[in-house]
């Protein structure tokens, strides 16, 4: 069976490769175990990049595969953040509570060392007790569990009162988004349990390791590229086989599906939860990277982004996503970093930093115009891989189906 | 009782030197000065009264000038002498004096020679008191009024008499019913008559003002005390048992401890530093230092070490139910009189009836401008969205859009007004020249592509943003309404209403109104409906659906505009404007029901009657307000999958 | 003859119009019905109720042995229930192959854990041959359906439903825009299917339903007309009132 998958899939093996070798590649070149030409932060970036791809794949399983335009994936990928953040800030900080209680001659009792970690935490917000939802944040295994069973319950709950009402195509989108704006507004408050606007902070210092973080950001380069990678695998695999031929078949045409015999909801809700559940781990990944996490980033801007990103990568093709969201992430950080040259006019100096998200956007609508295909349409050019004349019909009469450019023939 | 003894003698002492004072009337104010000379130059609050009392009581008509240089620091002493003049700076150093009684000029004299009173705010405070009942009998209405102001914003026992006494010489009736009510409040407050306070407290209550209840509540307020017995004659409420009625038995210590009947018990904390205190060769009372961090071994200690008598004993449990059982407890009114405090309760009771229903139809007021701001700004997108299927996510910068423009017109035009006037149409050439751009060059190649616009106009919707914040930078430029529209409507001390926001559910009916009129009696309203059903079948009857969408979409966008300066009116014009905005459009449309006008009024009326009754629930936290609102707008979809007004039927497509 | 699906007293309202009007009706186990009437006679309406897509206000739809309602069961439940649906517009998954498409209809467990464990055997393999066969698409197995003609399309979607193995099939218009020679294979296809199950059709092309040489019910306002061999009801003065014009 395995075999046949690998066989017909061969894509798989190629993206497999390419990830290995550019992990290799930066490890050779990091300072953390390497000669030192790439530097650590910019570890953290590729890092960081890599579990964007794998929330990506994500994307691309439930819209370019299902049709259903999730406006609201981030709020997964924050949650896992969220989950994975609360036992790092704990740790950490009874890790230096305890030292600094360890001063004085009296040990401290469990009370103390509970309140003086409380007080440390949830002193920029005007408390001190620990709220309901941090009873598992003493224990990494649970907290870990609580990274896909949080974002999952959400999802699954989400999803199955949406999908159970027949909310589909933009109606759905603009749900998902209203879900994933609620989330943000809740955390936002000071009372919500985790911390207000401040969030969770010092992610980046794994409590209990001595090793520095050139060493730590390559570790975690190394998880997201293994998650990355069995990430693309699993997607690769479901969108493969019969399964695949069904979502493909809700995407293009749900109401036929749903006359073969097919219960499209449970179809849906089943892979809008595994996608929110790899969102979530990405996020779990990549905050401890970015090193903070707040609301702002399950804001819905951040979940319009990643289509954005699945879209000039190429809907519907899963390397699409990966190239995707690592090209205008890495593109974005180069902009906004600053390091771009700045082009005098004259009477005017175009400034990157400024003019950056205005080039996004043209250029994101030029895609969609002209390049439904978006960059992944350049391996058809490699594969000589062609298009259907349909004299412009799309594939299927749902919102989500695959127009003429994008399909295959 | 103190304040009112104070009152007492302030008022004999008064009368006291006020017979004195009879005789020095002839002589002017300066001999009432020279006798108080030392109070007046030493210049404290405590001991200042009677001097001030004795200027004010002189009778001589310069009184008032007097208490009024001296408060604004404009008198002076003349060390060769020790007079007090009223000085004016000439040049450099040196000040022209003018005589308090004759009021003409004595002479210009260096700052060496005299000597500048410069009261504190204390003793200011007390001069003002005092002015005030010159300010009262002032003959300008305007001094007399600001005058009520001052004495409503900080009322002083010591402003009752004069109050009283100047309400029957007072000419305007408007004041003076201001005056009488002011009497009222502060009869209720400070008169030592019992009777007098009921009547005034009869005569107020149902009265709405926030002054009253202000003057009102105080009188119930309680405090909650402890004895050894019932204090004699004293006004109280309740008695309280300890253990009982959410009064716990750590509560009643804690208060027994806070009016300093009773110990406190030894901390957590105290606990711990009394054990840091007492290490001795890794033991603290015998318990070897590695166990203390179980809270039982402390208490072991704690126990030993006060039996040999190096800390205080903790308090046991069956000590404080001694204590307790040997202590009454109480709330006390701060008022002494029981009928006073039971006819202030009644009243209030009234009151806040009254108050209450008021409120609801202030809440009303407030959600229904909340829903006329969120009916303008979703109008625009439901024609593009409800009536083209056109998801619009750059409808928001459309809406900030309108929002500079109105900027942009108020800094070439400066008058307010005219400027409003201009920029209304100027905002809806604009959007409407932007949205006919957008459909031609984007949305007409995506109308079988949804998700396809939303994501594209997305696109648009970032490059706008960035660019209006390029240009106009990030932080608030305003939008200044005309003055005609400052200020608000009230009703009463509860209900009121600003103009803008009666300006904008005016402007709201007319959209509403403009919109149907449109659609119903135009004839581009007539074939936005016929390519709307069936496209096809209106280009074969000669319409041009290109031509429809494109005005369709133009007159969406234009409308965004308008509203957009309808909002900057009131919100702060950023670049982010309209992202603020686009959710709960969107969400007004979708709950409202697709393609139907009233559905939109409908579903704008249900979010700002539902996000003003959440918030009014929990009324700390807007954001609480608006997650919830949210959870049940993704909850009422379930139920109205299609919104409140839906199509339905085979032409509402599946 | 045992009833197999049971229609009484339905009833259903779009916004004021009455688009099926007390309907009744009735078919048997391996039978062949064809029915007609004129636009807006109910028909699509009619097999939105059976399928499911469409709720009756009120009536009765009794289904099988056991006489259950479908009223309350989904789209999905009622298809595994045996009844399947062509509809008009030919409607295959365009962007997928024969084969896939095919693959997708057997009748195999529906239920996204079994199918996400499903791999073709070979026997199943076998019958995908065996229906495209039937429906002359061997050699296009392995090609998007979406190249497929028009004609080519809707026989696609008659396969996929025999897939199903159905016990009731529902087709609308199958014979819509095809050459004589093509009607002729699809009127062979429907013939043959009816001989082990029920079927309806719902036609316009009287000389189609007459090739079907079945029971033939008309439609009229959301309610039957007539009912009776193609003679009998085209000798209906009723039936002559409503295609002719009164």
């Amino acid at each position: 069976m395995n075999r046949s998958f690998v066989a017909k899939n061969p894509s798989v093996l190629i993206f497999l490769a390419c990830l290995a070798v550019f992990t290799l590649v930066v490890t050779i070149l990091s300072e953390g175990f390497g000669i030192g030409v790439v530097s650590t932060s910019f570890v953290k970036t590729l890092g960081k990049t890599l579990c964007l791809c794998l929330i990506a794949v994500a994307m691309d399983l439930i819209w370019g595969f299902v049709g259903i335009l999730s406006l609201g994936h981030f709020a997964f990928f924050g949650l896992g953040g969220y989950m994975i953040g609360m036992w790092l800030m704990y740790e950490r900080t009874r890790l230096i509570v305890v030292e600094s209680l360890s001063q004085s001659d009296i040990p401290p009792t469990a009370a103390e060392v509970t309140d003086a970690i409380g007080n440390q935490i949830f002193g920029v917000v005007g408390a001190s007790e620990f709220p309901l939802i941090w009873v598992f944040a003493d224990s990494l295994v649970l907290q870990l569990a609580l990274v896909v069973l949080v974002p999952g319950l959400l999802a699954l709950v989400f999803g199955w009162l949406a999908f159970r009402s027949r909310v589909t195509g933009v109606y759905l989108s603009i749900l998902t988004q209203a879900m994933t704006l609620a989330l943000a507004l809740y955390l936002f408050q000071n009372d919500s349990g985790l911390r207000g606007n401040n969030g969770l902070s010092g992610l980046q210092n794994l409590p209990g390791v001595t090793a520095s973080q050139d060493q730590v950001s390559l570790w975690f380069l190394w998880a997201s590229a293994a998650a990355l990678g069995a990430g693309y695998v699993l997607a690769a695999w479901l969108v493969w086989g019969k399964f695949g031929s069904v979502i493909r078949g809700i995407r293009d045409n749900e109401a036929r599906v749903r006359f073969l015999g097919y219960s499209v909801e449970s179809y849906k809700l089943a892979v809008f939860t595994l996608t929110a559940c790899i969102a979530a781990i990405a996020g779990a990944l990549y905050y401890p990277q970015a090193g903070i996490i707040n609301p702002a980033e399950v804001a819905p801007i951040a979940s319009i982004y990643l289509a954005v990103w699945v879209a000039i990568g190429g809907r519907g093709r899963l390397y699409g996503a990966v190239i995707g969201a690592a090209f205008v992430s890495l593109l974005s950080t180069w902009f906004t970093g600053g390091q771009a040259p700045d082009i005098p006019l004259g009477f005017y100096t175009i400034k990157w930093v400024d003019w950056w998200l205005v080039l996004l956007g043209v250029s994101f609508v030029l895609v969609t115009l002209f390049a439904p295909k978006g960059i992944g349409g350049l391996f058809d050019l490699i594969t000589a891989r062609r298009s259907p004349d349909r004299h412009g019909a799309d594939l299927g009469p749902d919102d989500g189906a695959l127009r003429e450019q994008e399909a295959g023939r | 009782m103190k304040r009112l003894f104070a009152l007492a003698i302030g008022l004999l002492l008064a009368q006291v030197l006020a017979a004195g004072m009879a005789a020095a009337q002839a002589d002017g104010i300066q001999p009432v000065l020279q006798a108080h000379k030392d109070t007046i130059t030493k210049s404290s609050r405590k001991t200042i009264g009677p001097a001030i009392d004795a200027i004010a009581a002189s009778g001589v008509v310069q009184a008032k000038d007097v208490l009024e240089a001296w408060v604004a620091k404009d008198m002076w002493l003349r060390k060769s002498d020790g007079l007090f003049f009223r000085g004016e700076k000439v040049e450099g150093k040196t000040y022209r004096l003018f005589d308090f009684d004759s009021g003409g000029a004595v002479g210009v004299f260096p700052k060496s020679e005299l000597k500048q009173l410069k009261p504190n705010s204390g003793v200011r405070a007390l001069i003002a008191t005092a002015l005030v009942r010159f300010q009262l009998n002032a003959a300008d209405a305007g001094k007399r009024h600001d005058a009520l102001t001052s004495i409503a914003r900080d009322p002083d026992a010591a402003h009752l008499e004069p109050l009283r006494a100047s309400i029957a010489g007072e000419p305007d009736a408007e004041l003076k019913a201001t005056k009488e009510r002011l009497e009222r409040l502060l009869t209720i407050r400070f008169d030592a008559d019992e009777a007098a306070r009921l009547a005034a407290i009869g005569a107020m209550s149902g009265d709405l003002g926030v002054d009253v209840r202000a003057a009102l509540n105080p009188l119930v307020v309680t405090t909650r005390n402890a004895a050894k017995e019932l204090p004699e004659g004293a006004n109280i409420a309740a008695q309280l048992s300890p253990g009982q009625d959410g009064f716990s038995r750590q509560d009643s210590y804690a208060l027994l401890v806070a009016v300093g009947l009773a110990l406190a018990p030894p901390t957590a904390g105290e606990i711990r530093n009394a054990l840091n205190d007492n290490i001795s060769g890794g033991r603290v009372g015998g318990v070897p230092v590695a166990q203390l961090s179980d809270p039982d071994a402390r208490l072991v200690a704690y126990d030993a070490l006060a039996a040999s008598g190096l800390v205080l004993a903790r308090i046991r449990d069956q000590q404080i139910d001694d204590i307790l059982a040997a202590h009454v407890f109480f709330d006390l009114y701060a008022d002494p009189s029981p009928t006073v405090t039971k006819a202030a309760s009644q009243a209030l009771d009234e009151i806040s009836l009254k108050v209450g229903l008021n409120q609801t139809l202030d809440l009303t007021l407030d959600a229904l401008s909340l829903a006329s701001i969120y009916f303008l700004a979703a109008i625009g997108l439901a024609i593009t969205f409800g009536v083209m299927g056109v998801i619009n996510m750059a409808h928001g910068e459309f809406i900030m859009m309108g929002a500079y423009t109105g900027y942009v017109v108020q800094q070439v035009i400066p008058d307010h007004t005219v400027s409003i006037i201009v920029a209304i149409p100027l905002a809806f050439a604009v959007t409407f020249a932007a949205g006919v751009a957008m459909e031609r060059l984007v949305i007409r190649w995506l109308y079988a592509r949804p998700l396809e616009t939303l994501l594209a106009t997305f696109g648009i919707s970032i490059a706008l943003q960035q660019l209006a914040k390029n240009i106009f930078g990030t932080q608030a430029r305003p939008l200044t309404a005309p003055g005609w529209l400052d200020g608000a409507w009230v009703l009463n001390d509860v209900v009121s209403i600003s103009y803008i926001r009666i300006a904008i559910f005016v402007l709201a009916l007319i959209f509403l109104t403009l919109f149907l009129y449109i659609m119903k009696r135009t004839r581009l309203g007539l074939e936005t409906r016929a390519v709307t059903q069936n496209p096809k079948m209106a280009a074969s009857m000669g319409i041009n659906p290109d031509k429809v969408n494109m005005l369709t979409f133009g007159l969406g966008s234009g409308i965004a505009g308008i509203a957009g300066v309808a909002i900057g009116l009131f919100a702060k014009v950023t670049s982010e404007l309209g992202s603020d905005y686009i959710v709960q459009s969107f969400m007004t449309v979708v709950v409202g029901g697709v393609g139907n006008i009233w559905g939109t009024l409908a579903g704008a009326a249900m979010i700002g009657f539902l996000q003003k009754g959440i918030e009014w629930m929990n009324p700390s936290n807007t954001l609480a307000a608006q997650t919830y609102m949210i959870v049940f707008i993704i909850i009422f979809i379930q139920f109205r999958p299609r919104g409140i007004i839906a199509l339905k039927g085979r032409a509402a497509g599946d | 003859m045992s009833t197999l699906l049971e229609v009484s007293g339905v009833s259903v309202t779009f916004d004021g119009f009455r688009a099926i009007n007390n309907l009744s009706f009735r078919i048997g186990e391996a039978e062949l019905r064809a029915v007609i009437g004129p636009n807006g006679a109910g028909k699509t309406t009619f097999m939105d109720i059976v399928t499911g897509k469409t709720r009756p206000d009120e009536g009765r739809v009794l289904w099988g042995d056991k006489s259950q309602s479908l009223l309350k069961m989904s789209e999905a439940r009622i298809a595994q229930a045996g009844i399947g649906r062509k509809f008009q517009k030919p409607t295959v998954f365009e962007d997928q192959t024969v084969q896939e498409n095919l693959l997708m209809a057997l009748k195999k467990p529906r239920s996204w854990l079994s199918v996400l464990g499903y791999r073709p055997v070979a026997s199943d393999l076998a019958r995908v041959e065996e229906l495209a066969a039937e429906i002359g698409l061997v050699e296009a197995l392995s090609r998007k359906s979406g190249e497929l003609s028009h004609g080519q399309k809707q026989w696609l979607e008659i396969g996929m439903l025999l897939a199903q193995e159905p016990r009731l099939l529902l087709v609308d218009e199958p014979a819509a825009g095809m050459t004589p020679t093509e009607r002729e294979h699809t009127t062979d296809i429907l013939v043959r299917a009816a001989q082990t199950r029920a079927v309806v059709v719902v036609e316009h092309d009287m000389e189609f339903v007459r090739r079907l040489n079945c029971k033939v019910t008309v439609l009229h306002e959301g309610a039957v007309l007539a009912e009776g061999s193609l003679d009998h009801v085209t000798a209906n003065q009723d039936v002559i009132d409503v295609y002719l014009g009164r």
